[in-house]
């Protein structure tokens, strides 16, 4: 099975292929690194920018502009936040100037805690980003839906911010991507750059099929009847892991995977919730102000009589950043103890 | 309409040798009046109170007028794209924009096309020009130009890019970005970067924020061609910017361009948008014309008052539109109108 850094490739191969994308750009991204996660490895159209975030965004903007495709990489969301007003220009580009001028584009960037990053490798963007009016927001949390995600990304009309949570990069599916090649070696084989000189090295693609995991439509990962949980990233396949967990203790719980933050699927969640009647939300941005608070306030408003606890989010800590020894970081994030534990304060409530 | 006037008069004896064709030096001083005129009808408009706020380019026809002139103007890769900012609607007029497009902009009316009432005066957008949307924060087109210039190179295209934008501006992060990424060496973009020097940022006088010599200077660094053009001449603005942009169009290489102009009315209506005494490129050309017996003085107050009828009734037309409804908030955040309010998802 692929990872997601693999199946990211896939799709931006796909793309080129196919849905006419033409750059695939950000800092190390074209040869011979093919990005830092190794994301963009083979890639025939990526290529290395100088090291400037601005410039990436901005670039981006001009190519959308010209109604070229592009896929844009932040090398870390941790940098993206020198581009906040550009990433804010992109999003109302087209609302100002009354549907005159779309920008179809893809930014890219790995987020979140999980590979003890320290403090500037280890931020989350998913909060900021739903406060950019204008884009779509995407998370995946296994490689076929970053497949399909990033497919739906590149062909969408709109700027879509695509977050790759760290952590998953190196994570292998439990679903194969349609096309995808029996058996990890042999996928390996074909489209890892080699270790040490890869001057001569091409990619021999396999040939993968069109996939697309529509924007804004979560899944059900869990099905289950005494509490809801959403989430997206990292902590998804945790969240999937308590479920079980709980499960062999007597616990029901189902497991959204949101996917898209923005625009998300509040008919998902509602009808889940409408029938365990207990919610919880969990990611890892800091907690204030963070989105999970958007999605339990709109749940308090909408279904405050049908629910039978008050709506839970857990996130990060509301800390100036992630520190680097693990019980700092492990005590900073949601994890698989605290994720339980709210999970089992939630049901225990009664009204 | 000075033009046919002329005609009569292109027997006159001006033995002296013109820098450019009778026509084209009365079409610049045409399109130049034409672009004042507009500008000034704008600033009525503001005082009148039929708008919120004026920010504009009087003063910078001298830059514009040629610009507007000599681009390759289409959409697509293969035409010209143009990264502007709030100063320029002389390159607009050139162009062939009607007062009328200014004018709805301004006063904020639903026929307003470049942004249907959303955004301030001078903020443009012609996507069937390659004219990128003109937006409020200082210098943010010199990142937007790299990618419409890579796009042209990427497909060895026929089109060039131009950027514009003011003196205090290129203290910015993205001015620096728009060198950097203009001059990659085996990756060098066809990319007119222009700064028009005007020796203000709002109030901020340059000579009391700028080190370098000259802001063309910083172009040298990055082995770019560089020039400092005083565009209150308008005939140098002229020849200057189309030596510059046959240089980029033949070579695929950018240019740093510096052009001095004025600026006639202050930074916008937000300091009174009266005029100061700086000095007038219009006034200058028609010293030149008047002293090469192309124009008359009676011919010059012509073209004036003919520019002044046509804005008055743009005006008038655009007074009786109504504004964007309140219920067109939410159309276009997404193309072809999908829905973006979470109440509806
Ligand atoms: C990023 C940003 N900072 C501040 C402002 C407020 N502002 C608007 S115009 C201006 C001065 C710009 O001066 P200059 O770049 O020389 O251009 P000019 O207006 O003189 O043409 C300032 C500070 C802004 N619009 N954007």
């Amino acid at each position: 099975m692929a990872n997601m850094a693999q199946a990211i490739r896939l799709a931006l191969h796909y793309a080129e292929e196919n849905l006419e994308l033409k750059d695939v750009f950000g800092e190390d991204v074209g040869p011979p690194l093919g990005g830092v996660f190794t994301a963009t490895q083979g890639i025939k159209s990526a290529w290395n920018s100088p090291l400037d975030e601005r410039g990436i965004i901005g670039c981006a903007m001009g190519i959308a502009m010209t109604g070229d495709r592009c896929v844009a990489e932040i090398q870390f969301c941790d940098y993206i936040f020198n581009t906040i007003d550009l990433l804010k220009m992109v999003g109302n580009t087209y609302w100002t100037t009354h549907g005159r001028m779309p920008l179809p584009l893809v930014v890219m960037t790995p987020v979140g805690a999980g590979i003890r990053g320290s403090v500037y490798h280890s931020h989350s963007f998913d909060a900021w980003a739903s406060r950019l009016p204008g884009w779509k927001i995407v998370m995946p949390s296994n490689p076929k839906d970053a497949y399909g995600l990033l497919l739906s990304a590149i062909a969408d009309p709109n700027p879509v911010l695509f977050l790759k949570p760290k952590a998953l990069l190196r994570v292998k599916g439990k679903e194969m991507i349609p096309g995808e090649p029996e058996g990890d070696k042999v996928l390996k084989s074909m489209i890892d750059a080699p270790v040490g000189d890869r001057s001569n090295w091409k990619p021999k693609w396999p040939k993968i099929e069109d996939y697309r995991v529509p924007i804004g439509k979560a899944e059900v990962t869990r099905q289950g009847e005494d509490l809801t949980i959403v989430s997206y990233g990292r902590t998804l396949p945790i969240c999937n892991t308590v479920a079980d967990e709980l499960q062999d203790k007597g616990h029901s719980v189902e497991v959204i995977d949101l996917r898209s933050i923005y625009p998300y699927d509040w008919q998902a969640i509602k009808t889940s919730v409408q029938k365990t009647k207990k919610v919880l939300f969990v990611n890892e941005d800091t907690e204030v102000t963070n989105f999970a608070e958007h999605l339990a306030y709109r749940v308090g408003q909408e279904l405050f009589y049908e629910i039978y606890a008050a709506p839970r989010v857990l996130a990060a800590k509301n800390l100036p950043g992630i520190g680097l020894h693990p019980n700092l970081e492990d005590n900073t994030v949601p994890q698989k103890p605290q994720i339980t534990e709210a999970a089992l304060d939630v049901i225990g409530q009664q009204p | 309409m000075a033009k046919k006037k002329k005609k009569n008069k292109s027997t006159s004896s001006h033995s002296q040798q013109l820098p450019l064709p009778k026509n084209q030096i009365l079409e610049l001083y045409d399109l130049m009046v034409k672009a004042r005129v507009l500008e000034e009808r704008l600033i009525k408009i503001y005082k009148s109170g039929d708008a919120y706020f004026w920010i504009g380019g009087p003063g910078e026809e001298g830059f514009g007028v040629p610009l507007g002139l000599l681009i390759n103007k289409g959409q697509g890769h293969n035409h010209d794209w143009l990264h502007l900012h709030y100063r320029c609607s002389p390159t607009l007029v050139a162009m062939g924009m009607p007062y009328i497009d200014a004018i709805r902009l301004i006063m904020n009316k639903a026929t307003d096309i470049n942004t249907g009432g959303r955004n301030f005066a001078n903020h443009y957008c012609y996507p069937e020009w390659n004219v990128a949307p003109v937006t409020s924060p200082i210098e943010v087109q010199y990142s937007a130009a790299i990618g419409t210039a890579w796009a042209q190179h990427r497909e060895n295209a026929n089109g060039i890019t131009i950027v514009s934008g003011g003196d205090a501006g290129t203290a910015e992060g993205d001015f620096a970005s728009c060198l950097v990424w203009a001059s990659r060496p085996g990756n060098e973009l066809p990319l007119l970067i222009t700064v028009q020097n005007n020796r203000w940022g709002i109030s901020t006088s340059y000579d009391t924020q700028h080190g370098e010599q000259s802001i063309a200077d910083r172009g040298k660094a990055f082995g770019m061609k560089t020039k400092v053009i005083n565009a209150n001449d308008p005939i140098e603005g002229y020849l200057g910017m189309k030596e510059c942009i046959e240089y980029i169009r033949k070579n695929k290489k950018p240019m740093l361009v510096e052009f001095k102009v004025s600026r006639l009315y202050g930074h916008s209506s937000a300091d009174g948008a009266n005029l100061r005494n700086e000095e007038d490129c219009i006034q200058n050309l028609e010293e030149k014309l008047l002293n090469w017996k192309l124009i008359t003085k009676e011919e010059i107050k012509n073209i004036r008052a003919n520019y002044e009828a046509e804005a008055k009734k743009a005006t008038e037309q655009a007074r009786t539109e109504g504004g964007p409804e309140a219920n067109t908030l939410w159309d276009h955040v997404y193309v072809d109108n999908e829905n973006a309010d979470w109440r509806n998802f």
